[in-house]
């Protein structure tokens, strides 16, 4: 089971005495949307740490594809493909949606290929696809720094792409959007999906509807419902820690 | 139209030395005077574009490029002080004054070689070069930016400033070097000479300005950018920022050496005043205020600020410090893109 795929298994994270992630299990497969919420303090961000290597469990089992993550680096854990997209939108103010992108995408990035650097057909057609796919195709010779709060977390996403990575974890991609721009963003990582596993980290509800996946409700570190979203807003439990409050 | 500001500006700066071939008298003659304090200026603009390279373009804001531009101007006058040869108060077939007054029996072995122009004119940029990349590597390792890269600059220029001071350092001391007689078989102090030495420094002006425009309209020049904006991001996006920082302070360090080269033949002196916090102060207010991250702004902050510079020593010498403190102040507050962002705006 462990080869394909993200696995967690009994992952505990304890800081001073405080267990951020209690025996948390998750398993998500290559392709899969998965939305991830829970009150503040349920140990969502610790999870995505822990995925990325910049917090080591206690104890339990992180892998990817069949690479133990809590022994790898993380700049290893990167180039396995595994992208993270952090809340705060970090795009380049002073460069292009089209030069953002073409930053981020693969190629030798020492400063004397840099200096030497042709964008060729085959690189200049990936750009494009990705800025249609982020829905900039418009905005492609315009600064970052001109792009709506929305946007540049789009943008900052196609960069994310541009990596060609597996998996993408993505923390709170909607917070401060526009509900237009919520539900352009649920149909873009709906579609990012399929071709790569997505975890998407987030507290509005309406937002997690609207991707229409599979959902885990975390609480205290553990995990304590998982399934549909009408199943988890039915489960007592939940209503009783999240929902109801 | 653009495309002829900058060719127009070019061919003004060639012509004004021709006018000072114009008959004694002529309206529209340019003084000696005028032609090596413009020679002087070009100079300063190389500095300016090295500067921008740093600061406008990367985000290393240096208060030690003096240090790189007087390193360059030594190089080139210990080769102009091996050119005086007999000719020395001293009558010394080898050593220069100074030696033979501090009773050096011999030339010190960091003078070898100096006697010939490639050799010195390679060290001018070397040098530097050099330096930068020792200090580059060690801040840039320990990821030092903004505020305290700036103060170890300037803590750079400042300890060389000491230490060029110092008799023993073989340098000549305070007096530094003076008193150049030719430069490749060069008569100095001729009209011919102000000539040649103006047209080296213009033609080196149109040189690194283009090579820079080249550079920085690549991905390289991008990534430089995107470092200013956001170091950390772009480590994240698996560029070694360390190497990208490095190759342009270096580069930015031999171009202000070779400016330093350049300058010394024009004004016949360095000293270890070159050295002077001071002196890197001023070619970041001229790079500020025409306004930095342009290599347009760069070169017109230089002219202008040194234009205001010696109208203003001309008759209240004590003024200069205050007006350069005010312009180092009022220019990030009231016009941050400089000159540049005022007249595209």
């Amino acid at each position: 089971m462990s080869g394909e795929g993200l696995y967690l298994d009994g992952v505990t994270v304890v800081f001073d005495g405080f267990r951020a992630l209690n025996t948390l299990s998750l398993l998500v497969a290559p392709g899969e949307l998965r939305a991830v919420i829970g009150p503040n303090g349920a140990g969502k961000t610790t999870m995505m740490d822990v995925i990325t290597g910049k917090t080591r469990p206690a104890s339990g089992i992180a892998r990817f594809e069949g690479h133990d993550l809590t022994r790898m680096e993380e700049s290893a854990i990167a180039n396995l493909g595994i992208g993270r997209k952090f809340q705060k939108p970090t795009v380049f103010d002073a460069l292009t949606v089209f030069e953002n992108l073409e930053l981020a995408l693969k190629a030798p990035r020492g400063p004397v290929a840099c200096l030497r650097w042709r964008l060729s057909g085959a690189a200049r057609s990936a750009i494009e696809a990705t800025m249609e796919q982020v829905g900039l195709r418009e905005r492609a010779d315009d600064p970052a720094g001109l792009l709506s709060h929305g946007q540049r977390q789009w943008l900052e996403i196609g960069m994310l792409l541009m990596q060609d990575p597996k998996l993408l974890l993505v923390d709170e991609p909607v917070a401060g959007m526009t509900d237009h721009e919520t539900a352009e963003t649920a149909r873009l990582l709906a579609g990012i999906a399929g071709d790569r596993s997505v975890v998407v980290v987030e507290h509005d509800l309406d937002f997690v509807r609207a991707l229409g996946c599979r959902v885990t409700v975390l609480h205290e570190g553990t995990m304590l419902s998982e399934g549909s979203i009408d199943h988890v807003q039915a489960d007592p439990r939940v209503v009783e820690v999240y929902l109801g409050r | 139209m653009r495309r002829l500001v900058l060719p127009g500006i070019v061919a003004l700066l060639a012509l004004l030395p021709l006018l000072n071939l114009l008959p004694e008298g002529s309206p529209f003659r340019v003084s000696d005077f005028v032609v090596s304090v413009a020679g002087k200026w070009l100079c300063y603009a190389i500095l300016a574009l090295a500067l921008d390279l740093a600061w406008g373009y990367a985000g290393i804001l240096s208060l030690g490029h003096g240090a790189f531009f007087a390193l360059g101007g030594y190089a080139i006058g210990m080769h102009l002080m091996r050119l005086i040869g007999p000719r020395g108060v001293y009558g010394h077939p080898v050593l220069p004054d100074f030696m033979v007054f501090l009773g050096y029996q011999e030339l010190p072995w960091f003078w070898w070689g100096f006697g010939n122009f490639p050799f010195a004119l390679l060290m001018a940029l070397l040098v530097p070069g050099l330096l930068a990349f020792v200090v580059g590597y060690l801040a840039f390792r320990s990821r030092i930016t903004g505020v305290y890269l700036s103060i170890i600059t300037q803590a750079m220029t400042y300890a060389l400033m000491l230490a060029f001071f110092r008799n023993d350092m073989g340098f000549g001391g305070n007096n530094g070097f003076t008193d150049f007689k030719e430069l490749l078989g060069m008569p100095l102090n001729t009209p011919f000479a102000r000539f040649v030495l103006y047209f080296a420094a213009l033609v080196a002006l149109v040189g690194c300005f283009l090579v820079s425009a080249a550079m920085t309209r690549t991905k390289f020049g991008r990534v430089l950018a995107a470092i200013r904006d956001g170091e950390s991001r772009v480590r994240f996006l698996g560029y070694d920022t360390l190497r990208h920082k490095l190759f342009i302070f270096v580069l930015s360090a031999m171009m202000a050496g070779l400016a330093g080269a350049l300058y010394v033949p024009i004004v016949g002196i360095i000293n270890p005043g070159e050295f002077s916090p001071a002196n890197s102060i001023e070619a970041v207010v001229w790079v500020a205020f025409g306004g930095r991250g342009t290599l347009v702004g760069a070169v017109l902050g230089a002219f202008s600020v040194n234009a205001l510079k010696t109208w203003l020593t001309s008759f209240a010498p004590d003024l200069w410090l205050i007006v350069l403190g005010i312009l180092f102040i009022a220019v990030p507050l009231l016009m941050p893109r400089g000159l540049i962002g005022m007249l595209r705006r």
